[in-house]
């Protein structure tokens, strides 16, 4: 029994890593993704133009604009508008990605003590996050220069600001993107490699007649099962190793949680994605219908998974729909290891849905698998 | 008769292949005749005619097709040559007319031109009334037929048919040659390759490739006349036929003998002529008048004979005489369509049953109701007493499974094969090991040991996949057209086997569309349009088929005969 599983598992390796170019197929993905994608996921705003519209050249508006060019790291170009016309010009081609508007009583206004000055700023909303985050930037800045100015007022004497907000960062104290990318990278990449070990292997042996050749032979539809499953556990974990290692010594991100914990929560998610996989290929009889089933599966579960946009943002029904996406969870897990080394009982509070959703799965396959074999 | 096709001292070699694929080939090739070109798997057929189409460049030599060369003037001869690839480019997706419609387009006949050609081709093809099917549902020679039309399209002076035959079912291939035969009448050049020599035989000219080798070039008949006075008719009882055909085959002034109809064919080598007169004193036997396949088999030497190394393989089974197969009502449905109609075997120990009938009969279906991989509609189907489909794994292991379609991994290598099936059927340490050793000898398979098994002839696949279903010494063997497209030397081999493993007891269930194999088989049960309509031993079955025109019918006869009787 056991022999004859460790013969279909050597069978599987040999297939996956045969000769040099399905061995290249295993590996070279991961490289160029771990190579290219933290540096092409960007989450940080840089080198972006800020476009100013100083309607008022008042002192309080030199002091504002000012303070812009000097703060705002983000913003490495200033562009200089006169009138509606370019300020149009500038938000519609690109010139910049916001543009702040400073109204003719804006001076005026600030030296009035108990009046509101109006600011406008504009943004670009084809670049939706971008803009986001490039008006947080710009609102404290403002509001830096609001309390100086109510500090200022209220007499240099008794100056202490009444409170101040300092932010500061867990896991990730200097809010580093690449502490937030490499982990999340993990996840997707172990993805890809499991389900094509599931998914598109077993509709190849379908349709090369070799799933025919496996079921006359003394193997149980399980043991065939098993036979995909391993081997696709091997292939994450092997993936998972190589991004752990360009994070941890080429990219720097500091491994904080325990390794053992890791390799389990992988493990964990590899089961529920083999049975995602091996779901799609009790369903589909031909290779096609598996690579167009497993990319149906693929693209929402990694665009919902919280990497692309955090599930809290999402519509509350949305959010409960996201319970059953594997990645999600697996996202958790590793940021939770990796990051912060969560206690066990937090990371086995993220991980149990990986369980039961590896369960349902597993069991659905096999059932699919017993009605369409048999 | 002007030649259509000039090839000049042709050779043609493929990076990392030991031997040329054709090696200084000339050969003319006339308009208005069907030139065949023969050889077996791996002769380098396929190689010649991509060159004449163009699509290889000849290492040293030259082909000239109606003067023009066809590598540098592909343009000029595009519209010249019609070329039907092995596997015609047929989009099965796509329904007859729509295959039709594309390869048109792509021709540019277009307008009246385009309605008439369809018109003439479907009238010719016979395809009329399934313009609208799916070209993937079509049978094996209705899917021909229909390439045959597109290589029509565009009306070619020169037609180049690689294996049009394979996969075609007797009644099917009879029509081909019907079409291809007014087509050289009209004065179009045909080339037709082929494993099969009942084919060549038909052919006005045969050009006969073995190894890259021409071995033969000329008409079919002048070959034959070589073999005058060494082929020999004994007539042996049904009982001890496969005995005696066996003793006949082992001794060493014979070159090859076979069952034909209720005698041996025996073949004497050349200059023995004073121990074929002893050999037609001693049995008594007739002189017969020569085939082309006897011809064949003596211009490559004979098949290897003697006896199969199988028999050391193979456990040896019990004879207790117990049904080993019974189906009964064997029923299966794919919608309103009825693939097997209420089928009813009966298999003893140690038989061989063959299962013979058109493509798209049936054969398969029940076939594969009987290894447990399709679920009946109704009815049952028990092997080894036990139903496959509801069977635990260990009943498995005592059957052995060679597929139609070659169905080993071809990505993993002839060894890695061997090892993962060996293992498979729970085989491990010494006896795998002497499993391994015992079918590599008994196969020849130990010059591929490191080659991926989809790099291997066709031949060696078969062989490959035959030993992987004998490695565990299994009770039954099903064996689903083992022989499909392979040439003569290695059919004669294949039976060999089939031979010493019912020697060893195992039962043998095997399908084929060659008549000359359902001869070997104890009996036959023949299926046509889903139903059983015949079954018993190849001798009844012949017998049934006797009229006043025809008093010793072959197996084609015979099923031809009972097809039409039965009036489905």
């Amino acid at each position: 029994m056991l022999r004859r599983l460790l013969a279909l598992i050597r069978k599987e390796l040999q297939i996956i890593l045969g000769d040099k170019q399905s061995r290249l197929l295993v590996v070279m993905p991961v490289i160029v993704q771990t190579a290219i994608f933290p540096l092409a996921a960007t989450l940080e705003i840089k080198n972006s133009t800020l476009g100013i519209y100083d309607e008022n050249h008042g002192p309080a508006a030199i002091e504002l604009t000012q303070r812009l060019r000097a703060q705002a790291v983000t913003f490495t170009h200033f562009i200089d508008i006169d009138n509606d016309h370019q300020l149009n010009d500038a938000i519609e081609r690109q010139r910049a990605l916001a543009v702040i508007r400073i109204p003719p009583d804006f001076s005026a206004q600030i030296a009035r003590a108990n009046a509101t000055p109006q600011l406008q700023l504009l943004l670009d909303g084809r670049r939706t996050n971008a803009g986001q985050i490039a008006a947080g930037y710009i609102q404290q800045i403002v509001q830096s220069y609001q309390q100086d100015l109510a500090s200022a007022r209220t007499g240099a004497i008794t100056s202490t600001p009444s409170s101040e907000l300092v932010a500061r960062a867990w896991f990730n104290p200097n809010l580093d993107y690449l502490d937030y990318i490499l982990p999340c990278l993990i996840a997707l990449i172990t993805t890809t490699g499991v389900l094509i070990v599931t998914a598109l292997s077993l509709a190849r042996e379908r349709e090369q007649g070799t799933f025919d050749q496996l079921l006359v032979s003394p193997y149980t539809p399980e043991m065939i099962m098993i036979g995909k499953i391993v081997p696709a556990l091997l292939i994450a974990t092997f993936h998972a190793t190589l991004i752990l290692i360009a994070a941890v010594f080429i990219y720097q991100v500091p491994f904080q949680g325990s390794l053992l914990v890791l390799y389990a929560g992988i493990i964990l998610y590899a089961l529920a994605l083999a049975g995602v996989g091996l779901f799609i290929s009790a369903l589909c009889s031909t290779q096609q219908q598996a690579f167009i089933s497993m990319f149906a599966f693929m693209m929402p579960a990694m665009m919902l998974s919280g990497f692309a946009a955090p599930v809290e943002n999402m519509p509350v029904w949305l959010q409960h729909v996201t319970w059953i996406n594997p990645i999600r969870h697996f996202m958790e897990v590793v940021k939770a290891v990796y990051l912060k080394n969560a206690a066990a009982d937090h990371i086995a509070s993220l991980a149990w849905p990986l369980l039961v959703i590896g369960a349902i799965t597993l069991s659905a396959a096999a059932v699919l698998f017993r009605r369409k074999t048999a | 008769m002007s030649p259509a096709v000039t090839i000049t001292d042709l050779t043609r070699l493929f990076p990392a292949a030991p031997k040329p694929a054709l090696d200084r080939v000339s050969a003319t090739i006339r308009t208005g005749r069907i030139t065949g070109l023969a050889g077996p798997d791996g002769a380098g057929k396929t190689t010649l005619m991509r060159l004449i189409a163009g699509l290889l460049k000849p290492d040293s030599g030259s082909i000239r097709v109606f003067g023009s060369d066809p590598v540098r003037d592909a343009a000029e001869l595009r519209g010249v040559i019609g070329y039907m690839p092995q596997k015609f480019g047929l989009y099965e997706d796509l329904t007859v007319i729509e295959n039709l419609t594309l390869h048109a387009d792509l021709r540019a006949v277009v307008g009246r031109e385009r309605d008439e050609t369809f018109a003439r081709l479907l009238k010719f093809t016979d395809l009329a009334h399934f313009t609208g099917r799916l070209a993937g549902k079509l049978s094996g020679g209705m899917k021909q037929k229909l390439g045959l039309a597109c290589a029509l399209l565009g009306a070619p002076r020169l037609l180049l048919l690689d294996e049009p035959g394979v996969g075609v079912d007797p009644i099917s291939r009879r029509e081909l040659w019907r079409m291809v035969g007014d087509l050289a009448d009209e004065g179009i050049a045909i080339i037709w390759s082929t494993a099969y020599l009942d084919e060549a035989e038909r052919c006005d000219d045969i050009l006969l490739l073995n190894e890259g080798q021409p071995l033969y070039a000329g008409p079919p008949r002048d070959l034959t006349a070589r073999m005058n006075g060494r082929c020999f008719l004994l007539p042996v009882p049904a009982e001890n036929r496969r005995i005696r055909l066996a003793e006949l085959a082992s001794r060493p002034e014979i070159l090859d003998a076979t069952i034909q109809a209720q005698n041996i064919r025996v073949l004497i080598r050349a200059k023995t002529g004073s121990e074929s007169a002893h050999f037609k004193f001693e049995t008594g036997s007739a002189p017969a008048a020569p085939r082309f396949e006897d011809a064949f088999m003596d211009i490559l030497g004979g098949a290897k004979t003697g006896a199969s190394a199988l028999t050391h393989i193979l456990r040896d089974i019990p004879r207790d005489g117990a049904t080993v197969i019974e189906t009964r009502d064997l029923t299966r449905t794919f919608g309103d369509f009825t693939a097997a109609d209420r089928i009813n075997l009966k298999i003893k120990r140690g038989e061989i049953y063959g299962l013979l009938g058109p493509n798209g009969a049936g054969k398969s279906t029940t076939f594969r109701m009987l290894c447990g991989l399709l679920t009946p509609t109704s009815g049952e189907a028990r092997a080894a007493g036990i139903d496959l489909r509801h069977s635990p794994a260990r009943a498995r292991q005592r059957i052995g499974y060679m597929a139609q379609k070659f169905s080993l991994y071809g990505q993993l290598t002839v060894a890695q094969n061997l090892a993962f099936f060996s293992g498979a059927y729970g085989l491990h340490g010494a006896g795998q090991r002497d499993a391994i050793d015992a079918v590599t000898n008994c196969f020849h398979l130990a010059q591929y040991h490191g080659i991926k098994a989809d790099a291997l002839p066709l031949g060696y696949k078969q062989r490959l996949a035959l030993a992987c279903a004998v490695m565990h010494s299994p009770h039954i063997l099903f064996l689903d057209e083992p022989t499909s497209g392979i040439d003569p030397v290695t059919r004669r081999e294949f039976w060999t086997h089939i031979n010493a493993a019912v020697q060893r007891g195992v039962t043998v269930m095997v399908t084929t569309h060659f008549m000359d194999e359902a001869e070997y088989c104890d009996r036959i049960g023949l299926i046509h349009r889903s139903k059983l309509i015949a079954a018993g031993a190849p001798e009844d079955l012949k017998s049934q088929a006797v009229t006043d025109e025809n008093r010793h019918p072959t197996m084609e006869d015979a099923f031809i005969t009972l097809i039409e009787r039965s009036g489905l």
